[in-house]
């Protein structure tokens, strides 16, 4: 290494500390609650997550504002596990281990969540996972306060099932190859199969991440759709993938009326980047719009536009699934008398907190809270306008009802102290995944 | 004499007058159907509109319609009327003549909302009172409409409209719809014999599917001919999909080309291996969105030729970039493969990260212009405009890359200092100069495909990375150091990942490229063109 370039090293190390020293958490007293921040700030996830921290941000301060928890101030603390799974683990230990957080709201992938719950197992600390995932787990230090599949993909194909929705005889099941879609997908088939629908009448396709060009894809599906019997595509399409997916969509002329597209992981943020003009009319399933008519919901717009400084900054579900999730800890919290991960987690399931669409959403005891479904139509201006909405809230539902080997596993961690009780077997099966 | 003149006067009165007493009568009816909007609430109220709007099949109601579907309808709250808005959303207009009504603003207006259920009533309402439009695609529109509804309603007005028609291949598709309809109504063994072959002569995808929703609904022999008509469909569109493969492997070809002509410079004539090159593309792809920011604001009018602008800049702010990062890191690391690769990959971050940091993770939306949108057929072959003009693109690009490389003093001093570094310094060719100066050009072609790819991909900072792998391979396979090598390897791979993707799948197509491209190095390792004589110096 010759001089310039250890001048170099030396001055961009010095710059990082320097951009450490500036990120990092001011260090006040240790009259602090301290809680944990565990999402991506870089990487390919950083899309997506970045916009929960700064959820988070804005809720302790809110928080802090109205004089904090038990008479404490909150105090956040951010680390960037940079889209890498590993580093999710070594993060979240530091979060426990050095900096002693009370609790955890992060992660966004599954794989991100599996590569932390032996670290949240080991420290006994406490998770809140706000991200609608593929089911099939409950644990007893995490909290699920996204969407189970019977709280987003069963009501939304039910929805297509109806009249209203259609009428729907055939079925595209397009997604990511990775784990959300593949379970998505393969309880979905069961469902379908279990309310008569032929399996030569539902077409699943998986493409890599970051798919860019979905010329063939997009040909295919019209293809099938070509058939005479109503048609629609159910997407579990991750992240980057679904801007080029829309375009091709829109150019290849497929019309909402005529061949609609419901999709899981596309809110109003992945939105953003799209001129949403021809796709108007196509479906997202989730348990909150933008667009919800209550006014709880547009005082949390508000305060979210203050917080940013931005009047164009849009919210979305995993917002506000870490808004239901933050009061719940809180009240839990405030219930308990301590801050004790240990005696929090027994105080959450039962507790209630407001959900943005104007309802009130319970914590249940297998960790997953009840949460109204809604249907959305995208609209020209990048909103959903909610077209359907289940009439009350739905629980969620660790294991589904769908698949035989999950059908009779229950998870209840307030009388069976258990995330996987087999119903037949009487027997907890703990720590072994019944896959 | 002039008392016949006079009655013919009086006569031409008496009859415009009762033109204009139906004219009113319609028009009242138009209203209180558009009326119907304002009562009760919900989608219910706006669905019992379109259906009475439907019922008087007055093509005076088809204005509140196309409204209601483009979301121009709005109810005044404080008297319950309706309204167009003008786009913009100031100006009240009145929904059946579209006449001003005054402006928007201090009432309190709200949007009549739809959802797919009511668009589908739309088209079909519209479908009938448009049948006679003045304008060709208006009238072509219906008549698709109706082919795929087959609505047994609309079969009083399309014969109307069929006897009045004049434009011939409008009429055609009218005798379709005309035909899709009787094959639903029909039970006439030979009427529906007429009405398959008319459908099927037809040919395409949506005869396909008319054919194939009546499946087991009709007997006798036309259930035969049916079913021979559905195969020979289906033969036909079997070698219009070879073609379509053929078009969609080029188009992706042209892709990767773009992507990766600029990698043909750094890493193909220079052999610096950069990994930091997607994120010039990236740099081109904000620079677009940049300039398409600019004109929103500044020169609204211009948006159409924002592309036209980002052009250059995209040359520029990429090769500067480029030349920087020449400059400050890789002229250090001339000779030292490994530490390059390293270097340039950090490199890559740091432009990820400082895009991240001033644009924000999120994509950033660019606009197609109205020329790249949509698309157009060939027989069976549907190719869609960007795709299309990305291809012209990339080619021009190549190609005048080969007139710089080959015509120029500037290509010439590059391919000696490519070939032989010591002879060419030695003949009083500033290296240096010529390193720095082809590295730019390198990076400054990457940003100009990344104004291509914003067109087609998402404008975020993890761009590049979607692309630097797909380049290395192109570049690879085609041959290190000669252009053509990568034109040929570009399309190669394209077209061999499209043949692969309908059977194998869009995951295992891509593995299995990657695994042929591996032996096929392991039989040519210097790729499909190799450069003769004397090797590039490392």
């Amino acid at each position: 290494m010759g001089i310039l370039t250890r001048r170099v090293f030396l001055s961009a190390s010095a710059a990082l500390l320097a951009a450490t020293a500036f990120t990092a958490p001011a260090f006040a007293a240790d009259d602090t609650i301290k809680v944990g921040i565990l999402h991506s700030l870089s990487g390919t996830m950083a899309i997506s997550e970045t916009t929960l921290k700064d959820a988070m941000l804005m809720l302790i301060d809110e928080q802090n504002k109205k004089g904090g928890l038990l008479g404490k101030q909150l105090e956040a603390v951010v680390v960037d596990p940079a889209s890498d799974w590993p580093l999710f683990a070594e993060k979240a230990r530091e979060l426990i281990e050095k900096d002693k957080v009370a609790a955890v709201f992060g992660c966004w992938t599954s794989v991100s969540r599996k590569s932390v719950l032996p670290v949240f197992k080991e420290l006994d600390n406490i998770l809140f996972y706000p991200v609608q995932y593929e089911g099939e787990e409950s644990e007893r230090n995490v909290f699920y306060t996204g969407a189970a599949p019977n709280q987003q993909a069963i009501p939304a194909v039910d929805y297509l099932m109806s009249d209203e929705g259609g009428a729907v005889k055939r079925w595209v099941l397009a997604g990511t190859d990775y784990v959300y879609p593949r379970t998505t997908n393969k309880i979905l088939e069961a469902y379908l199969i279990s309310k008569g629908v032929a399996p030569a009448d539902i077409m699943i396709n998986y493409t890599p991440f970051g798919h860019s060009d979905w010329q063939t894809i997009v040909a295919d599906i019209k293809k099938f759709g070509s058939e005479g019997k109503k048609t629609a595509v159910v997407s579990t399409i991750n992240g980057d993938a679904n801007v080029p997916f829309y375009k091709e969509l829109g150019n290849a002329g497929i019309k909402a009326e005529d061949l609609p597209v419901v999709a899981f992981s596309v809110g109003e943020e992945e939105l953003a980047g799209l001129d949403t003009a021809p796709l108007v009319g196509h479906l997202a399933a989730w348990n909150y719009f933008e667009s919800a008519d209550a006014p709880i919901n547009a005082e949390f717009i508000k305060t979210w536009k203050a917080y940013t400084k931005n009047d164009k900054r849009v919210t979305n579900d995993p917002m506000e699934a870490h808004f239901i999730g933050f009061n719940m800890w809180i009240k839990a919290v405030e219930k308990a008398g301590t801050t004790d991960p240990d005696k929090v987690i027994d105080a959450l399931p039962g507790i209630e907190a407001p959900n943005l669409s104007g309802g009130m959403s319970k914590m249940l005891p297998n960790h997953h809270i009840t949460k109204p479904v809604l249907i959305g139509e995208i609209q020209a201006d990048g909103q959903f306008e909610t077209v359907w909405k289940t009439p009350d809230l739905v629980p969620g539902d660790a294991w589904t009802d769908y698949l035989p080997e999950s059908k009779v596993l229950e998870a209840d961690w307030v009388t069976l102290k258990c995330g996987n009780y087999n119903t037949e077997t009487k027997a907890c099966l703990g720590d072994v995944p019944a896959q | 004499m002039a008392f016949r003149i006079l009655t013919r006067v009086f006569l031409l009165l008496a009859m415009l007058l009762c033109a204009t007493g139906v004219g009113q009568a319609d028009e009242a009816a138009v209203r209180a159907a558009i009326a119907k909007f304002a009562e009760g609430k919900g989608y219910a109220s706006i669905e019992a509109g379109v259906d009475a709007l439907g019922a008087t099949a007055d093509p005076m109601a088809a204005t509140a319609l196309n409204g209601l579907n483009d979301g121009l309808l709005v109810l005044r709250k404080d008297d319950g009327k309706i309204f167009l808005t003008d786009a913009a959303g100031t100006t009240l207009l009145d929904p059946v003549t579209g006449e001003s009504a005054g402006e928007a603003a201090g009432a309190v207006i709200e949007k009549l909302k739809i959802k797919n259920s009511i668009r589908r009533k739309i088209a079909a309402a519209l479908s009938g009172m448009t049948l006679m439009a003045k304008e060709r695609s208006v009238r072509m529109q219906a008549a698709s409409t109706i082919f795929a509804s087959a609505d047994p309603a609309q079969l009083e007005p399309l014969d109307k409209a069929i006897a009045l028609e004049s434009d011939a291949a409008v009429k055609t598709r009218m005798n379709e719809a005309r035909a899709a309809i009787l094959l639903v109504t029909s039970k006439d063994q030979t009427v529906l014999s007429a009405a398959i072959n008319q459908i099927a002569a037809r040919g395409d995808r949506d005869a396909l599917q008319t054919l194939n929703a009546q499946v087991g609904k009709i007997e006798g022999s036309a259930a035969t001919l049916l079913n021979n008509s559905i195969s020979g469909i289906n033969n036909r569109l079997q070698i219009w999909n070879a073609g379509q493969n053929i078009w969609y492997g080029i188009s992706l070809g042209s892709v990767l080309l773009l992507a990766a002509i600029g990698l043909a410079i750094t890493f193909g004539v220079m052999g610096v291996i950069n990994m930091a090159h997607g994120e010039m593309v990236m740099l081109g792809a904000y620079t677009t969105f940049v300039v398409q920011q600019f004109l929103i604001a500044n020169a609204p009018g211009l948006i159409e030729w924002s592309l036209a602008f980002a052009l250059p800049l995209a040359f520029l702010v990429a090769g500067a970039a480029g030349l920087i990062i020449e400059r400050s890191v890789i002229r250090l690391l001339y000779g030292r493969p490994l530490e390059t690769l390293l270097a340039t990959w950090g490199v890559s971050l740091i432009l990820q990260q400082t895009v991240r940091t001033i644009f924000g993770a999120t994509n950033r939306e660019v606009s197609n212009p109205q020329w790249m949108s949509d698309g157009f057929q060939i027989g069976q072959i549907a190719i869609t405009w960007n795709r299309f003009w990305i291809l012209i693109f990339a080619l021009a690009i190549f190609f005048a890359l080969l007139v710089v490389l080959k015509r120029t003093s500037f290509g010439l001093q590059m391919r000696a200092v490519t070939q032989n570094r010591r002879m060419a310094a030695s003949v009083g060719i500033r290296t240096p100069w010529v390193d720095a100066l082809t590295f730019a050009l390198g990076s400054g072609i990457a940003g100009i495909a990344g104004v291509a790819l914003s067109q087609i991909d998402n404008v975020s900072p993890d761009l590049g990375q979607g692309y630097i792998i797909d380049s290395f391979m192109v570049v690879v396979f085609g041959g290190v150091g000669n252009l053509w090598g990568t034109l040929v390897g570009a399309l190669t791979l394209g077209v061999a990942n499209k043949f692969l993707e309908p059977y194998a799948g869009a995951v295992l197509a891509k593995i299995l490229v990657l695994v042929l491209i591996i032996l096929f190095i392991q039989k040519r390792p210097r790729g499909l063109f190799a450069l003769k004589g004397r090797s590039v110096d490392a």
